[in-house]
């Protein structure tokens, strides 16, 4: 049989970030890997500037570059990054374990599915992480 | 099985980070109204406030564990980004060992930094 | 019984077309179908066939959301021409563009072999230590309704690609199972007739297996059938983590004549008739 030409149609990164209409578990993915992937970021940045601290060197108590508002401003930004990353997390342990998202049954239309079932733990994840948020403004006004 | 392995100390790692990093960024960025281990006031990250929980050995090796854990559960989610792109298994092998060198390297810095903080800070302590 | 309207809406299909033979890259081209209320997206393309363009190409067979072949992209988003309504998702315009993630062959047409061919790596059929036994059977397996219900769910299945249409990590991994065959794994895994869940574990557990799974739960939600693919994955997880700390629970797979008459004729009933094959 003549091989026909197959044209590749993988969606690529527009499959990460956007290639249709989606649901919210979608879109914690999304945020959970983005979040992540900053946090990873910023740790090998503060890896480095904190090891200094074996010379004596505790650059960020001193000023300058690190306590501009646009740099307090980034560091709530990965706490908030954080604490979407470690409440999702935690959500994500229990679903992927197999927890809270119900037993299989027949499925009778219109389909209910597991997505249903974890709905109310990941409203909760985005109340806490606005708690969060809420508490880590307030704290940073603070200082 | 093997990826089954990765992903279940993956997890562990991200479960014990909820405790670990969590107290770390509760004491630095709630730190302004609950003032955690941070009893000289003001910033939670004055050099006071940060002399006195590296001359806590409690923190030291917290911190130690705290670097460790985060560099796996880091490396091992960047891991799995990058081998989602369809790579080649001989870019894969190098993607795993350079994360492998960076991690350990940086888990080495870390370590010598934590601990060496932790003598100086004693040692300014007593001194 | 409600009143179905009559009325007539002008639906723009923009459908993307591709010839092997002679485009490069695929592109789209809008057709003007006459909707009324009950025409689904398959009867708006065999309007088009019919009346506007007869050299457009797409995969058809039942009609009536079991075959799984008219799986494409609606709108953005996958689902079975024969059972989306027209004017349920559109007002004015209609996007229709072949399956997501796999190879166009032609028109609306993927190449699902790839599919097909990851869903029979994972073994789909029931596995058990006696070999001569499964060939050649003596007897029935008996099965309660709750060992059913354990795995009836996935065994729903109609292999549409809908899902493996709509997975995110399947847009960028070439050679991820998907949902479709990692959802035939758990049928198969939980079905108390099989014994061969450590042969798929091998496969499974493997760099492509489950764990590229993140839960973005885009199968459960354009599946059909409603055979929830994202369920499956996770008790799969469960599954291989529990295998891989020694705690897993491994039971017997059922023995035959167990049952309700226990593989005598009950009263009344004729004999089975003799085997012709």
């Amino acid at each position: 049989m003549r091989e026909l030409k197959r044209f590749d149609n993988r969606i690529g990164i527009w499959g990460w970030l956007g290639g249709g209409r989606w649901g919210v578990e979608r879109y914690a993915y999304i945020l959970h890997r983005l979040t992540g992937l900053a946090i990873l970021f910023y740790l090998l940045m503060h890896i480095g500037v904190t090891s200094l601290r074996a010379k004596g060197i505790y650059l960020w108590a001193e000023g300058g570059f690190f306590h501009q508002p646009i740099f307090k401003f980034g560091e709530y930004l990965v706490f908030a990054a954080f604490a979407f990353h470690a409440l999702n997390g935690l959500r994500l342990l229990l679903v992927e374990l197999g927890f809270a998202i119900g037993k299989p049954f027949e499925p009778v239309y219109p389909y209910k599915t597991s997505l249903h079932v974890q709905r109310p733990l990941l409203i909760s994840v985005m109340i806490l992480t606005l708690i969060f948020l809420v508490l880590g403004a307030f704290s940073a006004q603070a200082e | 099985m093997n990826e089954t392995k990765y992903w279940t100390w993956h997890m562990g790692a991200g479960a014990i980070l909820l405790f670990l990093l969590g107290s770390h960024m509760l004491i630095m960025h709630i730190g302004g109204l609950v003032h955690w281990f941070s009893p000289y006031g003001g910033e939670a990250i004055s050099v006071k406030n940060s002399l006195f929980r590296d001359s806590s050995l409690y923190f030291a090796v917290g911190y130690v564990l705290l670097l460790g854990i985060a560099l796996y559960h880091g490396l091992c989610g960047l891991r799995t980004v990058l081998f989602e792109l369809t790579l080649k298994p001989a870019v894969e092998r190098a993607v795993t060992v350079f994360l492998w060198i960076l991690g350990l390297g940086l888990c080495g810095l870390g370590t010598w930094a934590a601990l060496a903080a932790h003598r100086t800070a004693l040692l300014g302590a007593g001194g | 019984m409600p009143e179905i309207s009559n009325k007539i809406s002008q639906i723009n299909f923009h459908i993307t077309r591709y010839n092997p033979e002679t485009d490069r890259v695929p592109y789209v081209k809008t057709y003007q179908v006459p909707a009324r209320a009950g025409m689904t997206v398959l009867d708006g393309l065999h309007y088009i066939k019919d009346n506007l363009d007869s050299t457009l190409a797409w995969r058809y067979s039942c009609r009536m959301g079991i075959c799984g072949s008219c799986g494409m992209l609606l709108n953005g988003r996958p689902g079975l021409a024969c059972n989306t309504q027209i004017l349920g998702i559109a007002d004015t315009d209609l996007t229709v563009a072949a399956l997501p993630n796999f190879p166009i062959i032609r028109d609306l047409v993927p190449d699902l072999w790839t599919m097909l061919d990851k869903h029979r790596s994972i073994k789909p059929y029931i596995i058990r230590a006696d070999e001569t036994e499964l060939n050649d059977p003596s007897g029935e397996f008996f099965q309660s309704p709750e060992q059913l219900e354990a795995y009836l769910q996935f065994s729903y299945c109609i292999k549409c690609g809908c899902c493996m249409g709509a997975c995110p990590t399947l847009a960028t991994d070439l050679h991820y199972l998907g949902p479709m065959p990692l959802t035939a794994a758990q049928r198969y895994n939980s079905d108390t007739r099989d014994d061969g869940r450590r042969q798929r574990n091998s496969v499974t557990g493997a760099k492509d297996g489950v764990f590229r799974c993140h839960y973005a739960g885009e199968c459960s939600r354009v599946c059909p059938k409603g055979v929830d693919p994202a369920k499956a994955l996770q008790l799969l997880k469960r599954g291989l983590v529990l295998d891989y700390l020694h705690v897993g629970h491994h039971s017997e797979p059922c023995k035959k004549l167990q049952g309700p008459g226990r593989g005598q004729p009950l009263e009344g009933i004729s004999p089975v008739p003799d085997r012709t094959v």
